[in-house]
């Protein structure tokens, strides 16, 4: 089998799939494959179900086969992030209080997946409940950066991210709370997209914050981006926050790469002191580019997004602690007796069960949640909080009547290395300065590659955001550029990462 | 705002159903008072007329026809419960002894 199937895009995998050059049955393997042989080092999965992928695909090649009208990605495989519910398959969320979890459904996203005929490789490593920024505070150990393997692939989707640019999978599920889509793919040279809020069901997403919470596509490439997007959003009724509306023209707009005309708005709170200096410089050029192709670049502010990030982990722990009080060892999951007591109560026997179950980050985060929405505390801390959020949606609604799209730095920095940040919370939050302004708003987000830092080589990301339910304005800016700067390096980003190490070849 | 005390942190991990060891309770007050002194920055914004913001979109409330659809069986439901008993979910007592 050619081994470059594992590098080809799911755009061009379909292609070959429709054509009949390669079957959905050694596309699967071949992935199977590389993961056997890099994922010792890289750790992106927590699960692989080589068995159901294979017989997915077989169940493709065999409609195929008949003459069967098939979604233009049927045989293309994907990893999906351990937060979405897969029936027969573990669920975990990277903790340990939910170990063995089998759930009895499957999400929506996964259903669609299903029906489209995508082969499902497995469960992808993340940060526990998606808190952090790293993937180191899974409870399984933290995934690896492919271009690095001392570095962090970003988080909490460090896992879909690694998967997909270390050619495990050429898609993979992702969820965005606060970057976890995109921070992941500015660190791993990849694209990450998170929707607009309610455009992408949250059925069988294990919630971390309802309000923030949304899924999306982790691709290499913005037009398999887009064709992804188009499988898993649209309207669920079992999501009652779900947008009744067809999905945005995500496709079409990856397709036409159209900025000429087009109002950018360089976000002047988001990029300055803090970001790395290679990032802000591929940055710079960027946007350069983007104006050489036509469009015009403005400076716009955002005054409040100074204080999202205060906001953002106010909202999100009370949110977390509310969500995370459904683990109480009773109904599924961990059940653990306390230590030297006889016959205890329900209640000893959940305290227990959480303080074994939940790591470090979880019971940091349910903690100061309960605190923030405590009598006598709330009006300061998450009554202040949800106002600070309207000032942000009103800088949104403000900046948005003067461009079509804003930009920024998706993440402050390059790749850390893994452990550098774990004995200090704040500075691990800081990481997704620039990516949480979106999640409050609810509007959607891509990053994308812009280039390697100078300083350290490593891989800095570019974010778009646009109004909610315009989610095709990310995609028509986003292949434009992508265009632009593959021409520029010759190829793309990820062909300069190392190549990994082998294993059992 | 004052800071955190060790109590104020143990009472939180009460209400919040964790049985933090006496080392994770050293731990995250000093942990927490710095997260604390950094998210209290929301309190220098002048907002008392600004409307709170819970969600980001507009939401309304969502029915749907008041009809009899498949739902898990109990053997099913019941899959994953660390025990059960007479197809139900089987706990630790709830009531004091006393």
């Amino acid at each position: 089998m050619n081994t470059d199937i594992t590098r080809a895009s799911a755009a061009s995998l379909a292609d070959l799939l429709a054509r009949g050059e390669v079957s959905s049955t050694e596309v699967v393997q071949a992935h199977l494959d590389r993961i056997g042989a890099v994922d010792g080092d890289v750790h992106a999965f927590l699960h692989v179900d080589g068995e159901g992928a294979l017989a997915a695909a077989a169940d493709v090649d065999r409609r195929r086969a008949a003459g069967e009208d098939l979604h233009v990605l049927a045989g293309v495989p994907i990893a999906v992030k351990d937060v979405m519910a897969t029936k027969g398959m573990p669920t975990t969320c990277g903790s340990r209080i939910l170990q063995g979890w089998v759930p009895p459904y499957d999400a929506t996203l996964v259903t669609k997946l299903r029906e489209a005929g995508l082969p499902i490789l497995g469960k992808t490593n993340m940060d526990e409940f998606a808190m952090g920024s790293s993937t180191e505070h899974s409870a399984y150990g933290p995934t690896h950066n492919p271009w690095d393997l001392d570095r962090i692939p970003g988080g909490s989707g460090g896992g879909s991210s690694a998967a997909v640019a270390a050619y495990e999978a050429p898609l993979a599920i992702g969820t965005d709370t606060g970057g976890s889509i995109r921070q992941p793919g500015a660190v791993t040279g990849t694209v990450g997209v998170k929707p607009t809020y309610g455009g992408v069901s949250r059925y069988g997403l294990v919630a971390l914050a309802s309000s923030l919470d949304q899924a999306g596509p982790v691709t290499r490439t913005v037009l398999d981006a887009a064709l992804l997007h188009s499988v898993i959003g649209g309207h669920d009724p079992m999501d009652s926050t779900s947008i009744d509306a067809p999905v945005p023209p995500v496709v079409e707009a990856a397709r036409r790469a159209d900025v000429k005309g087009l109002k950018v708005g360089v976000i002047k709170e988001l990029g300055g002191e803090g970001y790395q200096a290679g990032v802000r410089a591929r940055f710079d050029e960027a946007v350069a580019l983007l104006e050489g192709a036509g469009a015009e670049v403005v400076e716009v502010s955002a005054p409040s997004f100074d204080y999202a990030l205060a906001a953002y982990y106010l909202i999100l722990p009370s949110e977390a602690s509310s969500n995370l009080a459904k683990f109480d060892a009773m109904r599924y999951g961990l059940r653990v007796l306390p230590e030297g007591v006889s016959d205890p109560s329900a209640e000893q026997v959940m305290a227990a069960t959480r303080d074994a179950g939940f790591g470090d980050e979880v019971k940091r985060r349910i903690i100061l949640g309960t605190y923030a929405l405590s009598s006598g505390y709330y009006d300061a801390y998450y009554g202040q909080a949800q106002k600070v959020r309207r000032l942000i949606a009103n800088d949104f609604a403000k900046a948005f009547e003067q461009v079509d799209v804003l930009v920024s730095p998706t993440s402050p920095t390059t790749a850390f290395k893994l452990g550098d940040k774990l004995q200090d919370p704040m500075s691990m939050y800081l990481q997704d300065v620039a990516t949480i302004p979106a999640n409050l708003a609810g509007v959607p987000g891509m990053s994308l590659p812009s280039g390697l830092a100078d300083e350290d080589g490593l891989p800095t990301g570019i974010q778009v955001l646009a109004p909610a339910t315009k989610d095709e304005r990310l995609y028509g800016v986003g292949a434009a550029l992508e265009a632009m700067l593959l021409e520029k390096w010759g190829g793309p980003l990820l062909a300069k990462a190392p190549e990994l190490g082998v294993k059992g070849a | 705002m004052s800071a955190l005390s060790r109590d104020d942190v143990a009472h939180l991990a009460g209400l919040a159903r964790i049985d933090l060891s006496d080392a994770e309770l050293d731990r995250m007050v000093g942990e927490l008072g710095v997260i604390l002194e950094s998210v209290a920055k929301v309190q220098e914004v002048a907002a008392d007329d600004i409307e709170p913001m819970s969600h980001p979109l507009p939401i309304t409330n969502v029915t749907r026809p008041d009809e009899v659809r498949p739902s898990l069986g109990a053997e099913v439901a019941l899959a994953m419960a660390p025990a059960q008993e007479q197809e139900r979910f089987s706990v630790p007592r709830i009531l004091a002894e006393d």
